[in-house]
């Protein structure tokens, strides 16, 4: 890869040489704030996050409520995104379904993490026959495009919320596991590792102590566009009737349930799917950037 | 290369063996008496008893699945439980259906996906470069089933209220066989399916082209004064390509899942129609099979996608 070294980038390393010593953190939100689409992400992230844990208060209307008088009207002074099939103020239910979506992405994250990162570790630590079972299985599970296999387990176990987001969790287990392995694999033979086994370090100590902290930026970079992904399998399997119950505020819900009424109430299926489409690019647009940032050899990349 | 392919067919075989495996499993997990739910709830007791029997569900579970995929081999995929149609013949009649969606898609994706991303990767960082790559992360970050309802609005009904048309401008649902303009009830669902590809594709292409544009080979042939148009094409794009064939490859099985989603939509009478409207009825056998059609197919592709990856890159070695 060539390099130039213009004034500007010799500027910025040496200002980075000059703020040392620079903890990861503060190193990787400055090379964040450099990318315009990261710092969109970012904001776009924080609002989701406001409205997620905000909802409750902010909210103009009791998102339940029902208003027969006013069903499938159009956007108003009183209910600014109009209201849905039953009369239902959208705008309290979208703000609502931020909460839903941001529980569904963080819940089935974890179980993707929490399960695929010890499969990873051990696969790429300790290699052999235990790597070729795991790693076997994980082939197994992308067998199948992931929509399908979430959505047959939805269909074995039943639907809702919580079926749908250990569906969508468990799609996302070889994703972590493979990744995980790969940069397993990639620190296992470094030097410090050896020189902590001479010291006499157990490979469990080892583990926890090196190899782990090691693999936490991909799985940072990996779990920011899962949320993403996770958000959007979530407002699929909404969609297709397999995630919460009819009346729960969720986007794909909201959609499957306004589809009825395209023609003469589009307003109801236009901004649940902006508002998944938005949260989907901040996500997206957030983890882009925070690979360009933990990625060392991109330090001043374009 | 006659090895290389041979190791590669027979490492597929454990894959799916274990697809299989996970959907002869899936049916332990419903709740109640197994030959209940592959017979149907309705079923006469004669029926249930034969189910039964055909699943050897008194032997042990390993000697289930062996019967399971010796069923499987034979081509007896088992019955609707709601027409008692045999599964083989349902789908075998919506197959030929998705696969028409998905290759229209991948084949619009790639027309328009991989020329944009050319294009944004030789004029990097302008406005145009700029313009694909937000539209392209819109693409990459939509439902594919909220486009798909996007387009009915505007085609089925905003077009056709402009030109005061007595019927819809495109067909929002059904698929118009047999009908002159049956051309006309692709246009929507293809698009939708091919909005996400496309934008991947582009992305895609742009960031190999990038990679690929800085390599000394690259810089070699400025240097001798080679035109900037053949530098793009013959040079660079060619060694772009082999990355891009296998991101190609590998969209198949995703637009395969998608098309679950765009024949919802739709009214699109495909497999994932068919799947969607078999797990209302908890119609399992239809289910398992749509399920494993589309996993063993999804596995031969990528199947195909390696060996093209081996035959496009001669640094691959075989053994």
């Amino acid at each position: 890869m060539s390099m130039t070294l213009d004034p500007q980038t010799v500027g910025e390393i040496a200002e980075e040489a000059a703020a040392q010593p620079a903890s990861q953190f503060k190193i990787t939100m400055r090379r964040l704030r450099r990318s315009p689409g990261a710092v969109a992400g970012l904001v776009i992230v924080l609002i989701f996050l406001f409205i997620s844990l905000t909802a409750d208060y902010i909210a103009p209307h009791d998102y339940n409520l029902s208003n027969f008088v006013m069903a499938r009207q159009g956007p108003s002074a009183e209910f600014w995104l109009g209201n849905d099939e039953i009369g239902r103020d959208l705008f309290s239910r979208l703000l609502q379904g931020a909460r839903i979506s941001l529980y569904v992405g963080l819940i089935s994250v974890g179980i993707g993490v929490v399960i695929g990162l010890p499969l990873g570790l051990i696969s790429g630590y300790f290699g052999g026959f235990l790597d070729q079972i795991i790693m076997r299985l994980m082939d197994i599970m992308l067998a199948f495009p992931s929509i399908l296999l979430a959505i047959l387990m939805v269909a074995i176990l039943g639907p809702s919320l919580e079926n749908a987001m250990i569906a969508i969790g468990v799609v996302s287990i070889p994703i972590y596991a493979r990744l995980i392995r790969s940069s397993t694999l990639a620190v296992k033979e470094e030097l410090f590792i050896e020189a902590s086994r001479a010291m006499g370090a157990g490979n469990l100590y080892i583990i926890l102590r090196h190899v782990l902290p090691n693999t936490l930026a991909p799985v940072v970079v990996q779990s920011t566009l899962q949320i993403a992904a996770a958000i959007q399998a979530s407002a699929a399997l909404g969609f297709l009737g397999l995630g919460a119950p009819p009346d729960v505020p969720e986007w794909g819900n909201m959609l499957q349930k306004g589809r009825t009424y395209i023609i003469s109430a589009p307003h109801i299926v236009v901004y649940p799917g902006l508002a998944t489409m938005l949260v989907v690019l901040g996500f997206n647009l957030l983890g882009d950037g925070l690979r360009d940032a933990l990625d060392p050899h991109l330090a001043h990349g374009s | 290369m006659v090895n290389y392919i041979l190791r590669r067919l027979f490492l597929a075989v454990p894959v799916l063996l274990g697809a299989s495996f996970l959907v002869f499993i899936s049916i332990r997990f419903i709740p109640g008496d197994p030959a209940v739910a592959i017979a149907g709830e309705l079923a006469t007791p004669a029926y249930i008893a034969q189910v039964r029997q055909d699943m050897g569900l008194d032997e042990p579970l390993l000697v289930q699945y062996g019967l399971y995929l010796q069923r499987i081999v034979q081509g007896d995929w088992g019955q609707s439980v709601r027409n008692r149609i045999p599964v083989t013949e349902l789908l075998a009649e919506r197959l030929p259906r998705t696969l028409r969606l998905a290759f229209i898609s991948l084949f619009l994706a790639a027309l328009f996906g991989i020329p944009i991303g050319v294009i944004s990767a030789t004029k990097a960082n302008s406005w145009i470069d700029t313009i694909s790559m937000v539209f392209a992360l819109l693409g990459v970050s939509m439902p594919i089933f909220w486009l798909g309802l996007m387009l009915m609005i505007f085609f089925s009904v905003q077009v056709t209220n402009w030109l005061g048309l007595s019927q819809p401008f495109l067909p929002p649902t059904g698929m118009g066989e047999g009908q002159p303009d049956a051309w006309k009830y692709m246009v929507m669902p293809t698009l939708a399916l091919a909005a996400n590809s496309m934008a991947i594709q582009a992305r895609m292409t742009r960031a190999t082209m990038l990679e690929v544009l800085r390599a000394d080979y690259i810089r070699a042939a400025r240097a001798k004064g080679v035109h900037e148009q053949v530098i793009i094409y013959k040079h660079a794009l060619r060694n772009a390509l082999v990355p891009i064939v296998t991101i190609i490859g590998l969209q198949f099985g995703t637009l395969l899942g998608g098309a679950v989603l765009t024949e919802t939509v739709f009214a699109w009478p495909g497999i994932g129609r068919l799947l969607v409207d078999s797990i209302t009825f908890r119609d399992y056998p239809v289910i398992q099979g749509a399920v494993l059609l589309v996993a063993a197919g999804f596995v031969l592709v990528n199947l195909l996608v390696d060996i093209t990856y081996a035959y496009l890159n001669p640094r691959i070695r075989y053994d």
